[in-house]
């Protein structure tokens, strides 16, 4: 198979519209370190977006950074961090879930919506995605969206571009809003907590007064000793009292440490990359979004599913689930998260799996209707990405 | 400048008005359809007055069946539908046209589940955002967009507009505070869009439907997220000299890593309004005014009040008043909350809502200022000065057409101003019919087709509040 490497925007989009046009399909890679994420896909051509990188914009008093798609993650972060600010949505690094070796880049962060353990006090990353570029199906350029924070003008593309997997287009260029790094960041730690427990104490410290940016709850299963973490962010001072005000709230639940500094940070890289389940690489790996108040009830359901491991993060709004790979029957943990009221994801199963069977839940007539009209206004031919998502789409 | 059009409505459908409301009053209780000429004309019209069309027939459902079964009929019968909530919309989003029935959600108004676990609430659509944030204050909780016509305005209507508020700086606008939608689609279809997880299922439809002002289904109702309110809440009045050093105070601010809950800015002329109107406080002896507001702790607040004051200082601020008391924080808001109010008591006005880079804002300030004096008015400005988001208000008379018709130009001209410096045409108040033929300054043909070619996923017949956003020129009609 052929790797195209369009050197810009324009050329990307002659090769779109070319490919689309001979009735031919691509793929689209950015870092390759996603590649486990979706369906596999089987196209006839692979379009790298290696070679359109930069970042185009960048106003930090604005809080804003625009680039290019192909720009590795690594070098927002380091520019971002050179002024003191930060990606807010903390995004996940799916190398250690995937054992893989490749640069992430900052378009394959949008296109699938890649977010981590702040994403319950500040939002995800398709909060945070204010303006896109992309070549649709017909090799044209569309934007959507633009690099101020508020803006209603015409139907939002750039949302239906976040999570979408590049089935509704290659993105060329992205632009997220920003936020200041804090100044400190403190974790109460719990420890020996039961799942329910787990859960209640971290609804009771979300629902505070006292801004937790991150809830995660690794039960003794996943962790070498079962933790319940709560972090607050700010300056020392704000620190202090509101770890003051938490612990005291919170002592039903038993006594806390606070973790500070480069062991605190690990830890949460830890909670984002889904480490905890990431084994030798080979297991089954579930995300499940549920609200926080089912979720402790959702994985005690799930005894019939085969689940060896799980942790919460998002206060319990996410998670995460792992089994051995193969045999087992995935409608089980789909219906499971269907009746909860959430939906599931499986994020890592082998390659045979995610061809054989849904990788996404499965949606609604109405809205799987939707899902292919959608498909279809943006990508006519399905030469995109084709199936990345769903069969046939 | 030319009267903003409405296309002319369909003959054949007005002709066949007395079967339609015969079938619409099949479907729903005779309290529930309006037909009188009398009681449809507060239908006529949204907050952009300067505009009216009297339609067909009002039918305010009860139930998310009833709303698609009214669709259901009125798709069958290929007629016009807009969707209403509280007729606040400043942008004419609302406003029918003759050949359209309304079909309005104040009726459901209902709250259906309130979670503080998961911190998320369930509400009919037609239920007013002050009364969302009112059914959980009392716990501590709170509703984050807070539209300035909170009182009024419906759940339904901000989701259409995706409509922000002065606090929206630190905690997002609707899309950002919105989990899941029941929506029913112009056939009658019942969709679910998220729901009361975080993240989509599949693609982020719910992010497409927030701000597609009534154009992809009627949304019936909605799970919020509501959060837990700070210990306190504090705004301070700076006053400055001049407009450019508070714009310069701003982007201060948060170039330091400080951001308030809320930047709001006036300048003299809307000071001068405003504070006639609340008696807030206001300094009647400077240029441009910010209320910036942090919350916590008092000794956080008073830590980060501390920075804050410093950069002011820094830029020359003239007068800082701190709110004492919560007696002074409300009059400090209500003058700010009833800016646009308080105006049309001194003069009629049209809002503008272009959003510019925030490092822009002193130089399209004197351009907006220069622009109105070109036609011979006066504006007054009031907005959300953190994230760029203007609200210039045009003054003029109503009862003037040239008047009229040069406050149109002036604001096409800010607009496009807005556009040419980086920024956007509408950050809360949305498109509707005011600022659709302005869509070609903002996107090139091929953008406006791909909205299209989304939007006609939905509504094939474009029949759902037809008139807006798109250009009424070169609509895509399909294949
Ligand atoms: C004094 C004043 C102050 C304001 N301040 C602010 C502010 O601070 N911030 C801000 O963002 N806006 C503000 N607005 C604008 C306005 O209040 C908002 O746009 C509001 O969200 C409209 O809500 P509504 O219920 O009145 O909707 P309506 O005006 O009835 O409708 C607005 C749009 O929503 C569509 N719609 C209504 N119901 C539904 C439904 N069920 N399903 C699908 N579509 C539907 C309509 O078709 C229309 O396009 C202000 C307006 C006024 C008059």
């Amino acid at each position: 198979m052929s790797v195209l490497f369009p050197k810009d925007e324009a050329e990307c989009a002659g090769l779109v519209g070319d490919i689309a046009g001979r009735g031919e399909t691509l793929e689209i890679v950015g870092g390759g370190t996603r590649a486990g994420l979706g369906r596999p896909v089987e196209a006839t051509h692979r379009l790298s977006s290696a070679q359109m990188s930069g970042i185009t914009l960048y106003e930090p008093s604005e809080l804003v950074i625009g680039a290019r798609a192909g720009t590795p993650v690594s070098t927002i972060e380091a520019a971002l961090a050179e002024k003191g600010q930060m990606l807010p949505f903390e995004p996940m690094d799916h190398r250690t879930l995937y054992g893989q070796t490749g640069e992430p880049t900052i378009g394959a962060v949008a296109a699938a919506n890649v977010s981590g353990p702040r994403r319950i006090s500040v939002g995800a990353a398709r909060d945070h995605l204010i303006g896109v570029r992309f070549v649709n199906g017909r090799g044209e350029v569309v934007k959507s969206g633009g690099r101020v924070m508020k803006n209603v003008t015409g139907l939002d593309l750039v949302k239906l571009s976040a999570g979408a997997h590049g089935t509704l287009g290659v993105l060329t260029e992205v632009i997220f809003k920003l936020l200041p790094r804090p100044d400190a960041s403190l974790t109460l730690v719990f420890r020996g907590l039961g799942d329910a427990d787990a859960v209640g104490l971290m609804s009771l410290a979300l629902g505070s007064p006292y801004e937790v940016s991150a809830a995660a709850h690794l039960p003794a299963e996943a962790d070498f000793s079962g933790r319940t973490l709560i972090r607050i962010e700010g300056f020392p001072a704000s620190l202090a009292y509101r770890r003051d005000q938490l612990v005291a709230r919170l002592a039903a639940h038993g006594a806390a440490e606070a973790l500070e500094g480069e062991a605190e940070g690990a830890l949460w890289a830890r909670v984002r990359d889904c480490a905890p389940l990431a084994g030798d690489g080979t297991g089954e790996v579930w995300r499940v979004s549920v609200a926080p108040a089912k979720a402790a009830g959702f994985v005690a359901g799930l005894s019939e599913a085969g689940i060896v491991r799980h942790f919460y993060d998002w206060g319990g709004g996410l998670v995460w689930l792992s089994r051995a790979a193969g045999a087992l029957d995935d409608g089980a943990i789909f219906a499971a998260a269907a009746r909860a009221g959430g939906h599931a994801m499986l994020v890592r199963a082998p390659d045979a799996r995610r061809r054989a069977g849904p990788v996404f839940q499965p949606l609604s007539a109405g809205v799987m209707a939707l899902t292919a009209g959608i498909k279809a206004s943006i990508d006519p031919g399905h030469a995109i990405n084709p199936g990345r998502m769903y069969e046939g789409l | 400048m030319a009267e903003i059009a409405f296309p002319a409505p369909d003959p054949e459908i007005l002709a066949r008005r007395d079967a339609i409301v015969a079938g619409l009053a099949r479907l729903v209780a005779p309290e529930c359809l309006i037909t009188e000429a009398d009681g449809r004309r507060p239908f006529e019209t949204d907050a952009l007055t300067a505009y009216r069309r009297l339609p067909m027939a009002v039918v305010l459902p009860r139930t998310t069946e009833e709303v698609s079964a009214v669709l259901g009929f009125l798709n069958a019968e290929g007629v016009k539908v807009v969707a209403r909530g509280a007729g606040t919309s400043l942008a004419g989003g609302a406003i029918p046209q003759e050949d359209a029935v309304v079909v309005g959600v104040s009726k459901m108004n209902r709250i259906l589940d309130i979670d503080y676990a998961s911190r998320t609430m369930r509400v009919e659509a037609g239920i007013t955002n002050l009364a969302v944030t009112g059914a959980v204050a009392a716990d501590g909780f709170f509703y984050a967009p807070d539209p300035s016509s909170q009182l009024a305005c419906t759940i339904a209507g901000n989701i259409a507009m995706n409509s922000g508020g002065a606090h929206c700086l630190k905690y997002g606008v609707t899309t950002n505070n919105i989990l899941g939608v029941k929506m029913v689609l112009i056939d009658g279809t019942v969709v679910e869009l998220g729901g009361d997880a975080l993240d989509a299922p599949g693609l982020d439809l719910l992010g497409l439907v927030i701000g597609s002002e009534g154009q992809l289904g009627i949304v019936t109702e909605a799970t919020l997220r509501i959060l837990h309110a700070a210990e306190g809440a504090r705004p301070v009045l700076f006053g400055f000299p001049t407009s450019e050093a508070a714009g310069a105070a701003v982007a201060a601010i948060i170039g330091a890593g400080i951001i308030p809950v809320a930047m709001e800015f006036m300048d003299r002329p809307a000071i001068a309004i405003c504070e006639a109107y609340a008696k807030a406080g206001y300094p009647l002896d400077v240029e441009a005014m910010l209320i910036i507001e942090v919350e916590g702790s008092d000794a956080e607040m008073d830590a980060t009040l501390k920075r804050i004051i410093a950069i002011a200082q820094a830029h020359g601020v003239t007068t800082i008043r701190e709110s004492r008391s919560a007696m002074e924080t409300a009059a400090i808001w209500k003058g700010r909350k009833s800016a646009f109010g308080a105006t049309g008591r001194v003069a009629d006005y049209i809002c503008m809502d272009g959003t510019i880079p925030t490092g822009r804002l002193p130089e399209v300030l004197r351009a907006m200022e220069e622009i109105a004096t070109g036609y011979g008015l006066r504006v007054a400005n009031v907005f959300h000065a953190g994230d760029g988001n203007l609200h210039p208000l045009i003054l003029y008379n109503i009862n003037d057409p040239d008047e009229q018709a040069r406050a149109e130009a002036a604001g096409n001209d800010i607009l496009k101003l807005c556009v040419d410096v980086g920024g956007c045409l509408t950050g809360e108040h949305g498109v509707g019919i005011e600022k659709r033929e302005l869509m070609t300054h903002q996107f090139a043909p091929v953008d406006l087709e791909q909205q299209m070619r989304v939007r006609a996923v939905f509504d094939p017949a474009w029949l759902l509040n037809p008139a807006k956003v798109f250009p009424l020129e070169g609509r895509w009609q399909g294949r």
